[in-house]
């Protein structure tokens, strides 16, 4: 099992020790959180990236140019 | 003007066992602005993984940050609000034997009693594709001076080799 390394900057100590269970429990979830927050975030955008692709073809289909789409957003 | 200083506060080089992370502790609050320079990799057998940060042993959600990559061929950007700071990815075991990643971030005011602000810069080098660029912005949302920096994988461990040094900087 790979160390958790410390370097005390005011000593200059380095202690390494072994990880404990609960370490790796926690790091493994804080990496799970981590990627779960990035996929929600990530579905976010892309639903709303995909409402706004089908606002726009629906204003387009209206007879909407692209010009005047634009300028709604602005 | 005040010349500008730039210190090694402390280092270290990762011995044969591995490390599943690193941990600068009692950082003086002498300097103006720290600087994290690493170069990595990790024992994972997936070709890249995550470098992320935690401060002063903070767990809760208090970190935000924004990413920009690219490797070539795709781009990307993303970013949230989590118990971690993300600093791009670094080469596991599916890339390139021998290749080491490498990045940075700096931290202005890191004393202060404001919210801290990061800004990281990383490339996962493979010697061959699929190596990603990755800049970072990131905010710690506490307002307690910076005193401990824990730097860890996404998986596996810091294979040997890998180097991490502490800079303090002042009246930069």
């Amino acid at each position: 099992m790979a160390d958790v390394v410390d370097i005390n900057c005011e000593t200059k100590e380095v202690t390494t020790r072994p990880q404990t269970a609960e370490e790796i429990a926690a790091a493994e979830a804080a990496a799970a959180q981590a990627a779960a927050d990035a996929k929600a975030k990530a579905d976010a955008d892309a639903a709303a990236a995909a409402a706004k692709a089908s606002a726009e073809a629906k204003l387009a289909a209206l007879g909407l140019t692209v010009e005047e789409i634009a300028a709604l957003s602005k | 003007m005040a010349t500008s200083t730039y210190n090694l506060i402390a280092s270290q080089v990762v011995g044969s066992g591995g490390a599943s992370s690193i941990t600068f502790s009692s950082i003086p609050g002498t300097y103006t602005d720290l600087k994290v320079v690493y170069s990595t990799r990790t024992s994972d057998s997936a070709t890249d993984k995550g470098m992320f940060v935690q401060f002063n042993g903070d767990t809760t959600s208090s970190y935000t940050y924004k990413f920009l990559r690219g490797n070539g061929s795709a781009a990307g950007s993303g970013g949230t609000t989590t118990t971690l700071l993300y600093f791009g990815n670094f080469p596991g075991g599916g890339s390139t034997a021998s290749t080491f990643g490498n990045g940075e971030f700096y931290i202005p005011n890191y004393t202060s009693g404001n919210y801290k602000s990061v800004s990281a810069d990383s490339v996962s080098e493979n010697n061959a594709t699929a190596a990603w660029d990755t800049l970072v912005a990131g905010l710690w949302s506490k307002t307690n001076a910076i005193t401990s920096i824990l730097l860890y994988p996404e998986g596996g461990n810091f294979v040997q080799y890998s180097t991490f040094y502490l800079y303090g900087i002042n009246n930069s």
